[in-house]
């Protein structure tokens, strides 16, 4: 008796098809600066020529009469998270400069862009290319673009970890402003992102006019990129550090504006603000962040060999925390000089993230807020047993499933962060690269929770081409396992989801 | 007045009784056996058969009637009667409805199945619950425009905080308004500077949470507050919306329910209230949980056997004051005799507010205070009245009658009144009349 395979697979793959298909859109923008600077337009074409190949090729196999239930819709949101990610690695192995003309590395920087992670293997960024490096910019802000059609229309309805309690169209019939179909809801909320995207270039633009002639266009464009998508990448080796403060205070709202809800943030466009200043994750999402940045500062206050000047103690403070806890990356200095203390904190607000619905990474402030209040109400059943006490996000009642999910979720995140830590250290141990522990824990939780630097040789300023080639791969895969929430992934590999 | 009742239960023979001697009423009732026994027990014509049809209620002379009831025991045979009523004539049609859910289709559209009022047993039973709960130190409490706005009348004892304070002192609330006082059996209109003395009888008029922190302020003594324990045993319909109009006025109550599923829901609605699920027999979870404790325990469960026991229960071990939901009205007395404090008897409540509506008068609802010195009236304001398009300042100016309007709902909200506030057409108005009066304002709306 053979096994039949119960997955729609042609599908998830004649979808994967579709999304390469478009990737040439996208890989035009560095063809055209190329083409702008005088550069060599090469490593472009040759990525489009593969799209367009790969992407004919898997729209063959489309079967039209295959509908995209649960189990297509993760195998498909997994290829094309992988699939993006190799054909976005082309271009720097065409380029053939530097560290990331070797395929894992590229791929290393493809992944940790377009999971909007923002760890690099760049060594050296002034070999490169303009237009090589603002590919990396663009491929990180689409991968802000896939994760909220990701979390706003795919997660939300099948349920990843708690990520039905996100508030979307389907818990919000009430509000006659939104449409019923999921591709309304994304064009939605891509209309905020690219008006995010834009208002960021303006102000960005304006104040390197104003302030600083090193903000000039193209960084301007290459920020608004990666600040919106809360992703990281800068062309410039000191990141944001490299411009001036005014500039620093400036990128900060993006960042928490990348990494709030945006349908909230679409309600309150359209004239409910309150729906966002009432949502608790929300006072939880800011809260968790202003004590983070408020400890961070009297640490860095209390420091005697910080001599920065109180604004801009208080300046990295508050943007090097908004920075972790958003899971953008950027820094404006080099932390990794911190005392222990100040270090520890950005180390803790790693594990938070911002909103669920956002471009944000990490394990999101709505997971911990639900098991926080979860906790406490199995604090109060202990002594009345007897007690029947939902929890309750911005009043209304979170479902048993859901928070059973949610403490699923963070355990899995826990275990998998702990295992690549030890990952880590083993295999610095075996090639003889010298990380401590805490620089491991960094850095698997910066890669695995998608943030970007941590400490030590992977600070801010450092790169992760010191680790070797074989915690660089595993580093690939549990970027892209965290980036798309985990489950979607491990279902893969269980014999349920093919056959059964 | 011509009287059509369809429904000859407890309710209909109740409200059949009180109405007999002076109107000329008509009894309906399918079954046969039941219309033959009362046309024997009160005089009345009764006539066998199904209400709702337009045969039935057409030997009732249902097209003439100044009023058809519809009080059976089931809600849609009740919605159907009084449309069909309405299709023979322009009677006042009054239905009696279980579910809150019709209640609250037809106060969104009233009007609605043809009713004109609606009572709803359930939560009718649960402000009666919470009113003997909440407001023990009043006199006299009535409900207006579908209990958004209370009237209470308080005795100021000696003790009372308020007593030597002026009207305008005293009334610190933005919803409530001071209506009326009696002093040795005499009405005064209050003005802000009035002077209130122990002994005065104080009428206030306003939202019920303004009522219920009023209450506080005179009473602290008596008046449940914050530290109160209050327990409700079933979650029924009554035992939930009676733990909602607690959350409504700031009194926190657990509420036992049985069943896991109805638990999860009522915790669900009730953020406020602590909700057990547990059988409420146990006595070791009821010392465990300190019932024994509680100021005041509601037994609100399926069956009076259930509530009998449980009332019983939380009497011995040492609970204060217990009242207890009672659905045959046989056994009110039979609970109250064996020590339990108050019985309430849904039937009887549903039937004394159906009665109070047949008074004759334009008034939607009235209230007789201190031996009829002054009546409390609701009044919908029509297009065109006297009493529309013009600011209240300019009504008292003008008329020499003695009133005061305490409390305005338009579109299902309360509005203060103030001396700006314009009436509009379709406006209750809750106002206070002196007695000799009273045919002069109505006249007017």
């Amino acid at each position: 008796m053979t096994t039949r395979i119960r997955v729609g697979w042609r599908a998830s793959v004649g979808l994967a098809g579709d999304v390469l298909a478009a990737l040439p859109v996208p890989l035009a923008f560095p063809l055209l600066i190329a083409l702008y600077y005088g550069e060599s337009p090469l490593p472009f074409l040759a990525a489009i020529a593969v799209s367009l190949a790969l992407g004919a090729a898997f729209r063959s196999v489309q079967d039209p009469s295959v509908n995209l239930g649960p189990r297509e819709a993760f195998l498909a949101v997994a290829l094309i998270w992988f699939l993006v990610a190799a054909v976005g690695a082309i271009p720097f192995v065409v380029a053939g400069v530097g560290t990331v003309a070797h395929p894992i590395n590229a791929m290393f920087e493809s992944m940790s862009g377009l999971t909007t992670t923002g760890a690099t293997v760049l060594v050296d960024f002034s070999i490169h290319s303009r237009s090589v490096m603002m590919w990396r910019q663009v491929i990180q802000w689409l991968g802000g673009l896939g994760i909220l059609i990701l979390a706003t229309a795919v997660l939300s309805e099948v349920g990843v970890g708690g990520a039905q309690l996100m508030e979307t169209e389907t818990q919000t019939q009430d509000v006659n402003k939104l449409t019923p179909k999921i591709t309304r809801t994304a064009q939605l909320i891509w209309g905020i992102y690219f008006g995010l995207t834009g208002l960021a270039v303006v102000v960005y633009f304006l104040l390197g006019l104003a302030f600083d002639p090193q903000m000039d266009l193209y960084n301007a464009v290459a920020h608004a990129f990666t600040s919106v998508a809360t992703a990281g990448f800068s062309p410039e080796p000191l990141s944001v550090g490299a411009f001036h403060p005014v500039i620093q205070w400036a990128v900060v709202p993006f960042m928490v504006i990348g990494s709030t809800s945006f349908v909230l943030i679409y309600f309150a466009i359209n004239g409910d603000p309150m729906r966002l200043l009432r949502n608790e994750e929300f006072h939880f999402y800011l809260g968790a962040m202003g004590t983070l940045a408020a400890i961070v500062a009297l640490a860095l206050f209390l420091d005697p060999s910080i001599t920065f000047g109180a604004e801009a103690t208080l300046r990295h403070a508050v943007f090097n925390v908004t920075s972790i806890v958003t899971t953008t990356g950027y820094a404006s200095t080099d932390y990794v000089a911190w005392a222990p203390a100040a270090k520890h904190m950005l180390f803790m607000g790693m594990f938070i993230g911002g909103m669920v619905g956002s471009t944000t990474c990490s394990i999101k402030s709505l997971r911990w807020l639900v098991a926080l209040k979860s906790f406490r109400r199995n604090l109060y059943t202990a002594i009345h047993p007897e007690a029947v006490r939902p929890v309750r996000i911005t009043g209304k009642s979170v479902d048993e499933s859901a928070i059973r999910d949610i403490y699923a979720y963070l355990l899995l995140s826990i275990v998998i962060f702990f295992l690549l830590t030890v990952v880590i250290v083993v295999d610095a141990e075996r090639t003889g690269l010298r990380v401590t522990e805490f620089e491991a824990l960094g850095a698997a939780a910066t890669t695995f929770l998608n943030i970007g630097p941590a400490f030590g040789e992977a600070g801010p300023y450092g790169t992760f081409a010191s680790f070797s080639m074989t915690t660089r791969a595993v580093m690939i895969v549990l970027m892209w396992i965290g980036r798309i929430e985990i489950i979607p992934v491990l279902v893969l590999f269980t014999k349920a989801f093919w056959t059964s | 007045m011509h009287v059509v009742i369809i429904g000859a239960g407890e309710v209909g023979t109740s409200i059949a009784a009180s109405l007999a001697s002076d109107h000329e009423v008509v009894v309906v009732d399918i079954d046969p056996d039941r219309a033959e026994q009362l046309k024997y027990e009160l005089d009345v014509l009764t006539i066998a058969g199904d209400g709702t049809t337009s045969e039935i209620q057409s030997a009732a002379d249902a097209g003439r009637a100044d009023m058809v009831i519809a009080c059976t025991d089931n809600d849609q045979t009740n919605l159907v009667a009084c449309g069909t009523a309405k299709t023979l004539g322009d009677g006042f049609t009054i239905a009696r409805v279980k579910s809150t859910e019709y209640l609250r289709t037809w106060q969104g559209n009233e009007g609605a199945f043809g009713v004109d009022f609606m009572v709803c047993t359930d939560l009718l039973t649960a402000e009666n619950i919470v009113r003997v709960i909440g407001l023990p130190a009043a006199i006299d409490v009535d409900p207006f425009a579908s209990g958004l706005v209370q009237m209470a009348e308080f005795e100021i004892g000696p003790e009372s905080p308020v007593a030597g304070q002026t009207v305008s002192e005293a009334d610190r609330f933005e919803s409530l308004t001071f209506v009326g006082l009696f002093r040795d059996g005499e009405m005064t209109i209050p003005r802000g500077d009035t002077d209130i003395e122990a002994g005065d009888r104080a009428v206030v008029i306003g939202s019920p949470e303004s009522v219920q922190a009023f209450a506080t302020d005179i009473a602290p003594e008596t008046t449940p507050g914050q530290a109160d324990e209050i327990v409700i045993v079933g979650g029924s319909e009554i035992g939930y919306q009676t733990a909602r109009l607690l959350e409504e006025r700031n009194l926190k109550s657990r509420l036992i329910e049985r069943d896991a599923d109805r638990a999860r829901w009522l915790a669900e609605q009730l953020p406020n209230t602590v909700v057990m699920e547990h059988d409420a027999t146990d006595t070791e979870f009821l010392s465990r949980e300190h019932v024994d404790d509680a100021d005041i325990v509601v037994t609100a469960l399926g069956s009076d056997e259930q509530n009998l026991l449980v009332s019983v229960l939380a009497k011995r071990i040492g609970a204060d004051r217990v009242i207890a939901v009672v659905d045959s009205p046989d056994y009110v007395t039979v609970f109250e005799e064996i020590g339990i404090d108050i019985a309430i008897n849904p039937r009887t409540v549903t039937a004394e507010e159906i009665t109070r509506f047949t008074y004759e008068s334009v008034a939607e609802n009235i209230a007789v205070l201190e031996n009829d010195q002054a009546e409390v009236l609701e009044l919908e304001l029509t297009e065109g009245c006297a009493l529309v398009g013009r600011p209240i300042s300019d009504i008292v100016s003008e008329i020499d009658a003695r009133f005061v309007i305490g409390a305005i709902t338009r579109d299902h909200k309360l509005v203060t009144p103030r001396g700006d506030t314009v009436l509009e057409p379709g406006d209750h108005i809750i106002l206070l009349v002196d007695s000799d009066s009273v045919g002069e304002i109505t006249a007017m709306a």
